[in-house]
C-alpha cells in the first residue's frame, strides 16, 4: 500500500458544526476510495476555529505561532486537501479566507484540492463556483472537478442515501484517483538558496 | 564585540499621555539619544531611512554628520540604507563624504525597504527588489574601489569615465552590512562579497534568524573569505528594562499594545516568547542576549531598538543608562570569554586600513 497524507480544513464555528460533519464524511469516503486503489490515506483535520487568534496574529506580525505553523506545514506537506467552509454573507467565511491569506506563497501549486461548502439553503450552492473556485484557481491548486455543497435539507432524516451521498462518493473517488497517480508531495524550503550569486546576476 | 542602538525614526504618539512629538522635537531628540549612547559606553548608533510618514529620517547622512561632529568614539551606521530606491552613485558620494567628516567612524547597512508605495515615488518597482539590490550594490562596490568607472546596467543610466567623489577615506571603502530577515538571496550576496550580514532579529522568530545566518556563514566560507565561524554577523534586538521585571512589563505594556508593526495583535507575553523581544530585568536581558549566540554562533554586533513606539525621551535615556551600566559591561566580558581567538571583531576603518597595509606588505615580500 502507498502511504499518502490528506489534510482537511474545516472552518465551521459551532461545535458540532455541519461544516465539520460534511468534512468528516468527505474524509471518510476519501479514505475508503483511496484504500480501494491501494493507497493508505493518513488524515489530519485542521479546525480553523482553534487557530482563529493565531491567524489574526499572523496577519499582523507576519509569522505563525506554533499551532498555526504546524497546520501550515501540514498543508504544505499534504498530498491532497479537502477544504470546507460555511457560507457567510454569500461567500466563504472570513476565517477560511484568512487562513489561505497567511499561507506561504505557492504551497498549493498543483496540489489536489476538493472544495466543499455548507449553508442553510441550496440557493447558496454556486458559492463554490463564484467564490471558492476562483480563489483556488488563483492559488494554482489542482481543483477536483466535483465540489460538494450541503444545505440543511441534505442533513434531513430521509437523505442518508440521498443525492449528497452520491456527490460525496464521486468527489472522494476523484480525490483518490488523483492522489494515487501522483508522486508524493514535496515541500520547498523558503530559506533554501535556489541559485548562486553568479546566476542571480546573470538573470537580473 | 560591538554594542549599540538603532532607530527607525518613527514619530509615534505616546499612548500613555496622548502626546505626539513634533518633527523638530523628535529630530533633536535623536541627536540627544545618539550622544547619550556614546556617553553611556555604547559603540554604535544606526539610523533608519524612510520616505513616508510617520518617519522623519529621509536623509540619514545629514543627521549622522551632525552627530559625528558632537561625538568622538561612536561608530555611525544605518538601519537601513535603501539600496533599491536610492541611486547607488549618490550613496557612494554621501557615505564617502560622511566617512571623511567622521574620521572613518562610518559603516552602513543596506536593506531593500518593504513599503510598497515608496518604490514608484523613486521610479522603481517593489517586485524588482532583489534585482535592484544586486545591481545597485554591484555598482556601489565598484565606485568605491575603482577610480574611473565605466558601467552599464538594467536599472540606471550608464556611466562613462565617472569618478565618485570624494574618494573613500584612505581609499578604504566603508564596511557594508546587508540586512535581510528572510531572503536567502541577500545572505548569498553578503557572502559573495565577504561583507557583513545583519539579521534584524526583532518581530521574527529565532528560527528564521538561525536559518539565514547559517546560510550566510556557509556561503561566506564557500566564497573563500574565511571559515564559516569567521563571517561577520550582526543582530537586531529590542528590550525594555526595569530593576524589577514586573515593573518593566507594566510600564512597557501600553507601548507594546499600541506599537506600530506589532500593536493590537499578539499579547506581550506571546511576543516575548516567540521573538527576541525582552521586557524585564537587566539580568533577563543579559541571559536572553547571551542565548542568541547559541543559534547564530559568535557574532560581532548587537544593536537594540530603544526609542520606538512613542517612549518619551527621558525613558529612552534611562534605558541607555541601564544598558551602559548593567548590561553591556557584563555582555562584553561574557561574549569575549566565549569567543575563540580566530573569530574576528566587526571591521572598523582602523582594522580595514591595517588589513590593507598587511596585504600590501605581503605582496611586496
Amino acid at each position: 500500500m502507498k502511504q499518502r497524507t490528506l489534510v482537511v480544513i474545516s472552518s465551521g464555528l459551532s461545535q458540532p458544526s455541519s461544516t465539520r460533519l460534511l468534512a468528516d464524511q468527505l474524509a471518510a469516503s476519501a479514505v475508503g476510495a483511496a484504500a480501494r486503489l491501494g493507497v493508505t490515506l493518513d488524515v489530519q483535520v485542521v479546525e480553523l476555529r482553534d487557530l482563529a487568534h493565531e491567524i489574526t496574529d499572523n496577519m499582523l506580525t507576519g509569522f505563525a505561532k506554533p499551532a498555526l505553523k504546524q497546520a501550515q506545514d501540514a498543508v504544505a506537506a499534504a498530498d491532497a486537501l479537502i477544504v470546507v467552509t460555511p457560507v457567510f454573507s454569500a461567500s466563504y467565511s472570513g476565517l477560511f479566507k484568512s487562513f489561505f491569506d497567511v499561507l506561504e506563497k505557492d504551497v498549493l501549486t498543483d496540489k489536489p484540492v476538493m472544495m466543499a461548502a455548507t449553508a442553510g439553503t441550496a440557493r447558496h450552492s454556486l458559492v463554490l463556483e463564484h467564490a471558492l473556485r476562483p480563489l483556488f484557481a488563483y492559488l494554482r491548486a489542482a481543483i477536483l472537478p466535483t465540489s460538494v455543497f450541503a444545505a440543511s435539507d441534505d442533513w434531513g432524516a430521509n437523505s442518508v442515501e440521498g443525492p449528497l451521498r452520491g456527490r460525496i462518493e464521486r468527489a472522494a473517488t476523484e480525490l483518490a484517483r488523483e492522489v494515487e497517480r501522483r508522486e508524493p508531495a514535496t515541500v520547498t524550503d523558503p530559506f533554501a538558496l535556489t541559485e548562486n550569486f553568479e546566476d542571480m546576476i546573470k538573470n537580473l | 564585540m560591538q554594542f549599540g542602538i538603532f532607530s527607525v525614526s518613527d514619530i509615534t504618539t505616546d499612548p500613555t499621555t496622548g502626546r505626539t512629538p513634533t518633527e523638530a522635537q523628535r529630530i533633536k531628540d535623536i541627536v540627544t539619544i545618539a550622544k547619550h549612547a556614546e556617553q553611556a559606553g555604547l559603540d554604535v548608533f544606526a539610523l533608519g531611512e524612510h520616505h513616508n510618514e510617520p518617519f522623519f529620517s529621509s536623509s540619514p547622512t545629514t543627521t549622522l554628520a551632525y552627530i559625528a561632529a558632537q561625538t568622538t568614539t561612536l561608530q555611525l551606521s544605518t538601519a537601513t540604507t535603501l539600496i533599491t530606491t536610492n541611486d547607488p552613485v549618490k550613496i557612494a558620494e554621501d557615505f564617502a563624504m560622511l566617512q571623511h567628516l567622521a574620521d572613518g567612524r562610518v559603516d552602513l547597512m543596506l536593506g531593500r525597504g518593504n513599503t510598497g508605495p515608496v518604490y514608484p515615488w523613486f521610479g522603481k518597482d517593489i517586485r524588482a527588489g532583489i534585482p535592484l539590490a544586486l545591481e545597485n550594490y554591484g555598482l556601489l562596490h565598484k565606485l568605491w574601489r575603482e577610480h574611473v568607472v565605466d558601467w552599464e546596467g538594467k536599472f540606471r543610466t550608464p556611466l562613462q569615465s565617472f569618478t565618485s567623489t570624494p574618494r573613500p577615506l584612505d581609499d578604504v571603502p566603508p564596511f557594508v552590512w546587508h540586512g535581510s530577515i528572510r531572503s536567502p538571496q541577500i545572505a548569498e550576496q553578503a557572502a559573495y562579497y565577504g561583507d557583513g550580514f545583519f539579521a534584524n532579529h526583532i518581530f521574527w522568530p529565532a528560527s528564521h534568524t538561525e536559518r539565514m545566518v547559517g546560510l550566510y556563514r556557509q556561503r561566506f566560507e564557500h566564497y573563500g573569505h574565511g571559515s564559516a565561524d569567521q563571517a561577520i554577523v550582526g543582530l537586531g534586538g529590542q528590550v525594555f528594562m526595569r530593576r524589577n521585571s514586573q515593573d518593566a512589563v507594566k510600564e512597557f505594556r501600553p507601548y507594546f499594545d499600541n506599537a506600530p508593526v506589532y500593536g493590537h495583535g499578539p499579547s506581550l507575553e506571546d511576543f516575548t516568547r516567540e521573538t527576541p523581544l525582552t521586557v524585564g530585568s537587566p539580568q533577563q536581558v543579559i541571559d536572553r542576549t547571551l542565548g542568541f549566540r547559541e543559534y547564530v554562533g559568535d557574532y560581532q554586533r548587537q544593536l537594540w531598538l530603544m526609542d520606538h513606539a512613542g517612549l518619551p525621551l527621558k525613558t529612552v535615556l534611562e534605558q541607555l543608562d541601564i544598558l551602559g551600566e548593567e548590561v553591556v559591561p557584563v555582555l562584553r566580558k561574557e561574549f569575549a570569554s566565549l569567543k575563540p581567538a580566530h573569530v574576528p571583531d566587526a571591521p572598523t576603518h582602523a582594522s580595514l586600513l591595517a588589513a590593507r597595509s598587511e596585504k600590501k606588505e605581503e605582496v611586496q615580500a
